[in-house]
């Protein structure tokens, strides 16, 4: 079973490297949604204090979710999903495995960088690392959330709006919470709570969106 | 009765446009719902009548 | 077949139990001893509300009997139940705003259930979009019936945190309890409303479906016979 999971993986991040432009594709992406705040809302330091946590969350959101379509989409075109998903080894296995690759690649460089920029948005320095662990916890479940929604609109005309339609009111908790981890750890009142609640949503998305994927490809493919 | 005259029905106590602004885009809804539900049942029988969603082929030519 | 003989009384239902509710809304109820006249758009605004959420909930049952029993008749009422659904949950929204601007002087509020409803809407967008992007009736069937599911397990977690974020947010400028005391005219007349709004959906849904039904089953006899005696 475990071999299954890793060689998926290997494959994945093989991938992954081949193509590690996109990676920084998505970062620069990232960067510069965060960066056209200022622009919009001033660069007044109290006000980009203010409303740092959110941009960064809802920058960190769009990465992901504008990276979404590469997870299935080469699979499908080249016929690879569809012996994936007839090859005897449990199907979720190798969802699991690719959504593992896909946050490594899309996720992780968000993790990494948000706390960089935060420090242009002048945020205290006390809410860095809850930044950082917040968008650690959250950002997977994004992943999952929004792999079952690539699941679901792949191959469709017009995909990417569509995705983005299915899987974004979804996203919504993750964003509270997320957002609201760093805001609470700067307020003083302490980020234990969402980071918890962060974490139980992680657990309830690892459970879940793995088996709802697999039967979401199946669908494509009968 | 509630209502002094017609008048001051229609005011709803001076808030009618919220009052009437509420059950007007309702209405108007039901009515369009309607009429596109009815819409589409008549094309969709008028189309089935024609032969349309040839046999076998299945084109995606839902009832929508 | 049932389905076509029920509608027309459905429907009749639905405009007696209006007519009847808007009756009692507009003639018989007092005005509101606090907001005056205004609060008789409760009398669309809470049945349209409950609707909206019941009908997702019919729409998520829908779905699991399909994907649990394979039977192709629920998802095809889990697609015809939501485009009503999302009409309901438009006019919520919709009513709420006109009700909001006069009692608490705004037409919209980041407040939870007014999120939620939002949100609801969004859902329901979701699910009437992808179902009509999937040009294959199966797959079309099956995604929107997970999409639906999905979207139902999702409902509690998103009110519990929109409810947590708005706790934190919300200044005290606006009180959102509900009319303090209700008098019973009023309550008779929402109750009634909120019936005339089922037989509403009932009937609707009911035409919705019919055609639906005919196309899938167009080969059937009984389709063939029926539309050769032109009483469809």
């Amino acid at each position: 079973m475990l071999r299954v999971f890793l060689a998926v993986l290997r494959r994945e991040l093989l991938l992954v490297w081949r193509e590690r432009v996109d990676v920084l594709v998505t970062l620069a992406f990232f960067v510069i949604v965060t960066g056209l705040f200022p622009f919009g809302v001033g660069a007044g330091a109290g006000q980009l204090r203010a409303i740092a946590p959110g941009v960064l969350w809802v920058a960190a959101l769009l990465s992901v979710l504008l990276s979404l379509h590469r997870l299935f989409e080469r699979d499908f075109a080249e016929g690879t999903l569809e012996q994936l998903l007839l090859s005897p080894e449990p199907a979720v296995l190798w969802v699991l495995a690719k959504m593992v690759a896909f946050w490594l690649a899309a996720g992780l460089p968000v993790v990494v960088a948000a706390p960089v920029l935060a420090l242009a948005f002048d945020l205290d320095p006390a809410g860095l690392p809850v930044l950082a662990a917040a968008l650690a916890l959250g950002t997977p479940s994004l992943a999952l959330v929004g792999a079952l929604g690539a699941a679901l609109t792949l191959g469709l005309r017009g995909g990417g709006m569509l995705l983005a339609l299915i899987v974004l009111p979804l996203f919504v908790p993750v964003l509270i919470f997320g957002a609201g981890a760093v805001e609470a750890e700067i307020s003083g009142v302490g980020a234990r709570a969402h980071l918890l609640l962060l974490g139980g949503i992680l657990a309830a998305a690892l459970a879940l969106a793995p088996p709802a994927c697999v039967a979401a490809l199946r669908m494509v493919n009968d | 009765m509630q209502w002094e005259s017609w008048a001051a029905f229609w005011s709803m106590g001076g808030k009618g446009f919220y009052v009437w602004g509420s059950y007007g885009v309702t209405a108007a809804l039901i009515v369009l719902e309607l009429v596109w539900v009815f819409r589409q049942r008549r094309q969709t029988v008028a189309r089935l009548r024609r032969g349309g969603w040839a046999s076998g082929r299945i084109d995606g030519g839902e009832a929508r | 077949m049932l389905a076509g003989r029920l509608a027309p009384w459905c429907a009749g239902l639905a405009a007696v139990l209006a007519a009847l509710g808007l009756w009692l809304g507009f003639f018989v109820a007092p005005a509101d001893a606090v907001q005056g006249e205004v609060y008789r758009v409760i009398f669309i605004h809470v049945p349209a509300a409950w609707m909206s959420m019941f009908i997702y909930l019919l729409m998520a049952f829908w779905s699991a009997v399909g994907l649990v029993m394979n039977t192709r008749m629920s998802f095809l009422l889990a697609r015809a139940l939501a485009p009503t659904g999302a009409m309901f949950c438009f006019v919520a929204l919709w009513t709420g705003a006109l009700w909001g601007r006069p009692t608490w002087g705004a037409y919209w509020a980041w407040d939870a259930r007014l999120t939620l409803q939002l949100l609801l809407l969004f859902l329901y967008f979701g699910f009437i979009a992808l179902t009509r992007a999937i040009a294959e009736p199966n797959r079309a069937d099956r995604a929107g019936a997970l999409i639906a599911l999905v979207g139902a397990v999702n409902v509690p977690v998103i009110y519990f945190s929109v409810q947590w974020w708005s706790t934190l947010h919300q200044g005290a400028s606006v009180s959102f309890s509900r009319a303090p005391s209700m008098a019973a005219t009023m309550l008779a007349g929402m109750l009634t409303m909120a019936l005339a709004a089922w037989a509403y959906s009932v009937a609707v849904v009911l035409w919705r479906v019919r055609p639906m039904i005919l196309v899938r089953e167009r080969h059937a006899d009984w389709v063939v016979r029926l539309l050769a005696e032109e009483r469809v």
